[in-house]
């Protein structure tokens, strides 16, 4: 499954930003990845989430795929919204 | 038994084991293994001890600092046991080589991609990854780093220099007393040791070499000496005197309740400097009259980013509240010289005092400013709040960042938030500039606070962190003591008031002549407070008053000292 978010923090996707994100789907089993222009990257690694570079205003896609992947889905929605990190689209 | 001489700085006496800060050297060689399994297994126990090591001080820094300078140490949790990062270094394990080179070559990788990145911001990651590689390496080796901030015994901490976050950090449970190589009377982390009240001896230029981790060490923060495994009868002394330490400490308990005020009826304000929210308590078990000077750049330090509005907003309001009415300057942002911002990425300069700081990048880079005047004037209404511009040379620095600040009191308004009505806008008077045009600037300015560090530095031209010209550091000297005077008639003429938040505002020798020139607020370190309002109480400024002209045209500030001593007190 798929859901597509607007990056609204002002400092773009940053440590704190990610460290969120990461920490939340960790538990999950399901594999889940993050596409931001064009590229694919491992939502669980801090690294390739950071390196990613995202700035605020851009338009990312999370998708989930695996036995949890609906409760991984809603729990990073609600990461993301509940810190003003982004917004879905 | 071994005595080593430097700079007192902080008084009163620590007797302890040395915890030395030595950084140790993690090196490796690059081996070809054929247990593959083995290796993988080695790297797993180092994760696992170093996650146990990082959850522990996560956890220590929790309670210590909050949540927000703990993060830190999350993000490290999640470098530590980043996949990607982790089957990078097992994919290297499988080429047949050991796991330290693995660890090496794939963390060098990471560093080289996040400091090549465009964010100033994301380069600084770099030491992140550096930091837990690190930690990594050491369990790899058996090799035990030091850290301060684990400390679970009464300890003397050794170093060669404490950064002004690491002193923010230390624990003054544990930590009893301060020795270091390098720095003198005003450096930032001797600021920081008076404030926290732990004994400290700095410039010591041998202590890390002649003292031993563990060894039993003597802090005499009052003569600048500190004995290393001392004799029993040099311990009986110290001990007596440790006690008669605490004793004059009772001597001053009364004056806790009484006001400040001179033998003849005279009366001035006593107030402390603080760094953080938590010195506040200091000052009010000292019984301060206020507070004099909140240096806010300790709110932007040992982090990764800006504080946010909300964050500024919290810990002024904080201080205003816990200070009940009372007067509460708060000075904006002075960052730079030898308070670094990693962060913003700011260029290196030859002359980091002569250079970009304090105002002058506050007025450039405005979004900073804004975001500060901003959290201070929602603030305002929660105490009595005065807020102070740093480093003003010119008056059209100091009429641009007023007019800032008004520009965002009025949104405020506008959107219906409450700000205080009756808050004044002064400024600092640390620049000889604004010493000599005073009288000018005491016409728009609402008050004068002289910090006396950066003045007595800038007048003599001499860098006050250079060992070398330290002996141009003088505050008695005429030509300041002239400069002082001319500031306090000017904004006296102007009907405007004057504080003091250097170092010399609570110094014994200078209080008579401060009180004899007409100084309003003397601002020091909370464990000041007391002595100078005992000093005050036995002083006439009436009889002060006609030795002033006398003083003014002595030549040396040895002779300044001497006339104090002999006539004086």
């Amino acid at each position: 499954m798929e859901k597509t978010f607007k990056i609204t923090t002002l400092e773009g996707v940053h440590a704190r930003p990610s460290a969120l994100i990461v920490a939340a789907v960790t538990p999950f089993t399901s594999n889940v990845e993050l596409i931001y222009n064009g590229k694919s990257a491992n939502l669980k690694s801090i690294m390739a989430v950071m390196t990613q570079s995202i700035p605020t205003g851009s338009v990312i896609t999370i998708s989930a795929e695996g036995a949890d992947a609906e409760a991984l889905m809603s729990k990073v929605t609600n990461v993301i919204i509940s810190h003003g990190i982004g917004e879905e689209c | 038994m071994l005595e080593i001489n430097g700079i007192a700085v902080s008084n009163g006496i620590a007797i302890a084991n040395a915890y030395c800060l030595v950084e140790p050297t993690l090196s490796f060689e690059k081996v070809e293994i054929s247990e593959i399994d083995a290796e993988i297994e080695r790297l797993k126990d180092a994760v696992a001890k170093t996650k146990l090591e990082l959850e522990v001080i996560h956890e220590s820094a929790m309670l210590k600092f909050g949540e927000e300078k703990a993060g830190i140490f999350s993000a490290h949790l999640l470098l530590l046991e980043d996949p990607e990062m982790f089957s990078a270094i097992v994919g290297k394990i499988k080429q047949q080589v050991n796991a330290e080179f693995a660890l090496d070559e794939v963390s060098t990788m990471y560093i080289n991609l996040f400091e090549s990145m465009e964010s100033d911001y994301m380069k600084e990651r770099a030491a992140d990854i550096r930091d837990v590689a690190k930690r990594l390496l050491a369990h790899l080796l058996h090799i035990e780093l030091p850290d301060y901030s684990r400390l679970s015994t009464e300890v003397i901490i050794v170093a060669e220099d404490l950064t002004p976050s690491m002193t923010a950090q230390l624990d003054k449970q544990y930590v009893k007393g301060i020795v270091t190589n390098i720095g003198g009377r005003t450096s930032h982390s001797a600021i920081l040791a008076r404030s926290m009240e732990i004994p400290a001896v700095v410039g010591t230029k041998t202590a890390t070499k002649n003292i031993k981790h563990g060894t039993s060490v003597i802090v005499d923060g009052k003569s600048g000496k500190v004995i290393v495994d001392a004799t029993e009868e040099v311990k009986e002394f110290y001990l007596t005197a440790q006690k008669d330490f605490e004793q004059e400490g009772q001597l001053l308990h009364p004056y806790i309740s009484l006001p400040s005020v001179s033998a003849d009826g005279h009366h001035v304000k006593i107030v402390g400097n603080i760094g953080t929210p938590e010195d506040i308590e200091a000052i009010v078990t000292n019984g301060g009259d206020g507070v004099g000077l909140f240096r806010t750049e300790f709110l932007y330090m040992d982090r990764q980013e800006l504080p946010n509005e909300e964050e500024q907003f919290t810990a002024y309001k904080k201080v205003l509240e816990k200070m009940e009415g009372k007067p509460t300057v708060i000075r904006t942002l002075d960052i730079g010289g030898d308070k670094e911002l990693p962060y913003l990425n700011l260029a290196n300069e030859m002359n980091p005092f002569l250079g970009y700081r304090a105002i002058r990048l506050c007025l450039d880079q405005q979004h900073i400013f804004r975001n500060q005047l901003r959290s201070l004037l929602r603030a305002s209404v929660y105490g009595n709040l005065k807020i102070m511009f740093p480093m003003i040379a010119t008056l059209d620095e100091f009429r641009e960042a007023k007019k800032l600040l008004l520009e965002e009191q009025q949104k405020l308004i506008d959107n219906g938030i409450p700000v205080s009505e009756k808050m004044e806008i002064g400024m600092m008077v640390e620049t000889p500039s604004a010493a000599i045009i005073a009288d000018l600037f005491a016409k728009e300015a609402d008050f004068l606070s002289i910090g006396t560090n950066d003045l007595i530095q800038y007048t003599f031209a001499a860098d006050r962190m250079n060992e070398r010209v330290s002996y141009l550091y003088q505050p008695y000297h005429p030509a300041i003591l002239r400069l002082v005077k001319m500031v306090i008639d000017a904004a006296h003429c102007n009907g405007k008031w004057v504080g003091m938040c250097g170092e010399m505002a609570g110094d014994e020798v200078a209080i008579p002549i401060l009180l004899a020139l007409g100084l309003d607020e003397f601002s020091m370190s909370a464990s000041s407070i007391l002595s100078a309002r005992s000093r005050i109480a036995r002083l006439s400024k009436e009889k002060l008053m006609p030795h002033m002209e006398s003083i003014l045209s002595l030549t040396t500030a040895k002779e300044v000292e001497e006339y104090v001593k002999n006539i004086l007190i």
